[in-house]
């Protein structure tokens, strides 16, 4: 009895969801529209992409508005985690895997053991953003890379901002960053650091989600951290965004500023990959290339930045040749 | 018995006087605190999450599905079905194997055995297991094989993979509750049906079993309460995050504890709203789940 | 009653009744053994990957190194486990102090001293507390009780991510269980027991605390059973409100990170499959498995110990 009744529940949502989305309610939001190619009402199949929980969101709008000019074509996301991602690709589980990062050696011979190509498709950028806490006057609010290594490289001491020099705040120092599991962290410490994986450790509190980070810098007076672009965003009501000197005078991290490269060096690509013979399957090119066409409203919906046309022409070309990438050199 | 009662009546009877009335009363007054910690805790967190919440409730939210381009419209319908068939297949699982397992351990099992003792331990160790390991053993046996669910394609996870690591999860205290229950029918109901020329087998499914009820449903209670909001072992088995269409058996399949938690990550405000409206609809099928055991647990508790 | 025996548990001779009983007994023991595979493929799992983790760093380093930092590079990287156990043994002990009393509390005074129909009302409420996510145990406790109630109604030196908050909040977490499985345990002890005690003059809270309480004892101790290990093996209230740092330390306004924790993060994280630094995931896991064996075998035998006194 117990089934029949969630028969019923289970067929009286379905004919109120049928209902919902027949009358199509939805999609007169999506202003802008979208570009399609002709036949994509035709497509069907389901396609499961799995990995970075940074870049399932570019999945996740993406396969929405796909929906809208494919229809037949199901599509799940989930956020596992680059790593795990990674694990189900190389064992086919998985149509596309969503990275935060390029795939490493490790994994590259998993995949060569099952006989499986990737095939390397940047579809956005992710701008790390500096913030620190309200009370926290830096001059010009900005901060070099040099000053950034001072403070979070790993053997550092600065115990108070004014050891930097002239003009910086007398405050004691503290941090909220990504934790080392982090592909933020490797970037990071990549990037400014110029270490590998190592970032100073007394001071600082890590923690595994941005929101968490930036609960962390607000609460805590004289903090300073990074997080994801969109994070600093949706905040920058509650802490100070700071301008980032690369050598070439302090920038802003802006979607211009990022998609440019101006922002640099703390702007990250995002990637797909899929195999090169889930490449050739026609309704997963025909989705990559969907995110690479509308890449601007997709990355926006996801709260990140459009590629250049620059990229944007690699990423189709690889995509379109189904080239697999190469081998990444062995740690 | 008979031992532990004079034992009991000689302790007892050091009473002192009038002093006993205001120590009553402060040992009173002290439970009844912790009684208020509790829900007022409960009360604290419920407000806290009704009020971002209760703003998305409202038929389209259970019946649209998640957007993320407009989060305004985002919905919970695919996820909410995940969660509904997850905890059917769960209940179905986790009830007779849990009921099975403690009579064995309490009417059958010697336990001066080895082999005995081993599953005791082991039973009480898996309750402390992370559900991230359950997560990770779901997906290499029950997802992955070598016990692949109805060989569904290798590596794809269903609805009823999602179901049996989560139930494998709580069985454990489903087990050693139902345990407890048995132990506390008192034996005299056990030697008169036996003495009236039952079975040992009749003597449990019409004496025993229908006298520990009560405590068994608690048991469900407890490892359904537990079960509906664990995120990472459904993660790991591979459960989606963002389903734009309902699930059925042998396909993908996405769970409202998901949502929350992939919601609550989201910078935007929206999402954290959102997140906050699927609670409360987590925490009204919980209730609606629980208030069937709490009904036959009403029915069938009895004082001995 | 001799130890280890139970009623029923009588000789028969064999007839065809019999036989049935018997094909019961095996599949209620079959049910019973699933527990056995279950941990047998836990440990399968946890083994297999851990062996190539143990190739290339010394157990010594593993097992009593202070220093955990595996996911760091260079220099830094570092295997000590220490820390790990430390925080889990140190945070578990915070919560159950918060939620062995509470709800021990609770489980009486459902028990002895609510009229039934209050019961009835307030054992549920009770448990919908076991079934709120931990998502929002953990947000409740980083972004009101230590804001709040630690650093403002209480004014304590914490840091955001403190090892207190995640504490007293997984106590509230684990709560619930040991109320009501101990309420049930104390709602059993036949009334006769409380009748003879009251006659014999004792005061409504010696009968509690010294009839009931010895008499429902086993199901007590598997309420805190629970509860325990519910504590030991909760991730999220961890990682959200104690902060993601190994500190080996007494000081529980700062971060903490237990095994549980470290290994849902990092499992759900960007590490590469494949590389030692995921296989600490299955180490760390093996690792409190073990552990929590050792400390399950240990309590059993000392409750069995106890238990006979007042079988």
């Amino acid at each position: 009895m117990k089934l029949h009744r969630h028969t019923a529940v289970l067929v009286a949502c379905s004919a109120l969801a049928f209902g919902v989305t027949a009358c199509g309610g939805d999609d007169d939001e999506t202003a802008g529209g979208t570009t399609e190619s002709a036949d994509t009402q035709n497509l069907s199949g389901s396609i499961r992409i799995d990995g970075s929980s940074t870049v399932q969101p570019v999945a996740e709008a993406a396969s929405e508005l796909f929906q809208e000019t494919a229809p037949n074509v199901q599509i799940t996301v989930g956020g596992a985690g680059t790593g795990d991602g990674f694990e189900r690709f190389c064992r086919g589980e998985i149509v596309i895997a969503d990275a935060s990062r390029a795939i490493e050696a490790d994994e590259y011979e998993k995949c060569k053991a099952k006989d499986i190509d990737p095939v390397e498709v940047q579809v956005g950028i992710d701008g790390l953003s500096v913030v620190a806490n309200n009370s926290l006057e830096f001059p010009d609010n900005c901060i070099s890379t040099e000053n950034l290594k001072k403070l979070l490289a790993p053997k550092s001491k600065v115990a108070n901002y004014k050891e930097l020099g002239e003009g910086f705040p007398d405050q004691d120092a503290s941090f909220f960053t990504p934790g080392t599991e982090s592909g933020t962290y490797d970037y990071f410490t990549e990037a400014v650091l110029e270490t590998d994986a190592e970032q100073r450790t007394n001071k600082v509190q890590t923690s595994a989600d941005d929101n968490q980070i930036v609960t962390g810098i607000t609460g805590t007076e004289g903090a300073l951290g990074y997080v994801g672009f969109a994070f600093a965003e949706e905040n920058k009501d509650k802490l100070k965004i700071l301008s980032v000197d690369g050598g070439d005078g302090c920038i802003e991290p802006k979607i211009e500023t990022i998609a440019d490269g101006t922002y640099a060096p703390l702007s990250r690509p995002l990637f797909m990959y899929p195999t090169t013979k889930t490449a050739a399957q026609p309704e997963v090119k025909a989705f990559i290339n969907f995110i690479l066409e509308n890449n601007q409203k997709v990355n926006e919906s996801a709260g990140y930045v459009p590629l250049t046309d620059e990229l944007k022409a690699t990423a189709t070309q690889n995509l379109e040749s189904a080239t697999p990438v190469e081998a990444p050199a062995a740690e | 018995m008979a031992v532990a009662e004079t034992d009991i009546a000689r302790k007892v009877v050091q009473r002192a006087s009038s002093g006993e009335r205001s120590r009553d009363l402060l040992f009173r007054s002290s439970l009844m605190l912790c009684l208020f910690i509790a829900v007022i805790f409960l009360g604290v967190l419920l407000v806290d999450v009704a009020a971002d919440g209760v703003g998305f409730l409202s038929l389209e939210f259970l019946t649209s599905f998640p957007s993320r381009i407009d989060p305004q419209s985002s919905g919970i319908q695919s996820a909410l079905l995940g969660t509904l068939y997850l905890m059917g297949l769960c209940a179905l699982f986790i009830v007779p194997i849990g009921v099975a397992s403690a009579v064995y351990l309490e009417e059958y099992a010697d336990n001066e055995r080895w082999y005995n003792r081993l599953i005791e331990v082991n039973i009480q160790n898996l309750a402390s297991v992370p559900s991230v390991v359950y997560g990770i053993l779901g997906l290499a046996f029950i997802v992955r094989g070598p016990i692949d669910i109805f060989g569904l394609g290798v590596g794809q996870p269903t609805l009823l993979a999602g179901a049996l690591t989560l139930g494998l999860l709580v069985l454990p205290v489903v087990i050693i509750v139902s345990r407890e229950a048995i132990r506390a029918v008192p034996p005299s109901i056990r030697e008169g049906s036996l003495a009236l020329g039952a079975t040992q087998w009749q003597t449990i499914w019409k004496q025993v079993l229908p006298g520990a009820l009560p405590g068994v449903a608690t048991g469900v209670i407890l490892a359904l309460s537990r079960a509906i909001g664990e995120t990472a072992p459904l993660i790991l088995v591979g459960a989606a995050a963002f389903q734009r269409f309902n699930p059925t058996l042998d396909g993908q399949f996405s769970a409202l504890p998901i949502q929350i938690f992939n919601n609550v990550g989201e910078p935007a405000g929206v999402f954290r709203d959102l997140a906050a409206a699927t609670i409360i609809v987590l925490l009204v099928i919980l209730l609606l789940m629980n208030s069937a055991a709490i009904m036959l647990r009403n029915r069938y508790e009895q004082k001995w | 009653m001799p130890p280890g025996q139970r009623p029923g548990g009588i000789t028969r001779v064999r007839t065809r009744r019999s036989v049935g009983e018997q094909a019961i007994k095996g599949l209620l023991a079959a049910a019973a053994v699933l527990s056995v595979l279950t941990t047998t493929g836990i440990v399968v799992t946890l083994v297999v990957e851990s062996v190539p983790f143990f190739e290339i760093v010394a157990i010594g380093d593993f097992f009593f190194g202070t220093d955990w930092a595996p996911l760091a590079g260079g220099e830094q990287q570092s295997f000590g486990v220490v820390p790990l156990i430390w925080s889990t043994l140190y945070l578990t002990g915070v919560g159950l102090l918060v939620a062995i009393p509470v709800g021990l509390g609770v489980g009486v005074y459902l028990a002895e001293y609510a009229s039934p129909r209050v019961r009835r009302t307030l054992k549920p409420i009770v448990e919908t507390l076991a079934g709120i996510p931990t998502i929002v145990f953990g947000y409740f406790a980083l972004t009101f009780f230590t804001p709040e109630i630690l650093k403002g109604f209480l004014g304590l030196e914490v840091s955001v991510f403190n090892g207190l908050s995640a504490g007293i909040i997984l106590g509230i977490l684990v709560l619930p269980t040991i109320a009501s499985v101990s309420e049930d345990a104390m709602s059993a002890v036949p009334q006769s027991l409380r009748e003879g005690a009251f006659g014999l003059g004792a005061a409504k809270w010696q009968v509690v605390v010294r009839v009931v309480f010895p008499a429902a004892l086993s199901g007590i101790v598997a309420a805190l059973v629970l509860g325990a290990s519910r504590a030991i093996g909760e991730t999220v209230v961890i990682l959200v409100a104690a902060g993601n740092n190994p500190n080996l330390t007494f000081d529980l306004t700062t971060a903490h990170q237990t095994m549980a924790a470290f290994i849902a993060n990092t499992a759900r994280s960007d590490v590469a499959a494949g590389s030692i630094a995921f296989a600490t995931i299955f180490v760390v896991g093996l690792t409190l498995f073990v552990l929590t064996f050792a400390v399950n075998i240990v309590a059993i035998r000392f409750v069995r110990r106890y238990r006979q006194v007042y079988d």
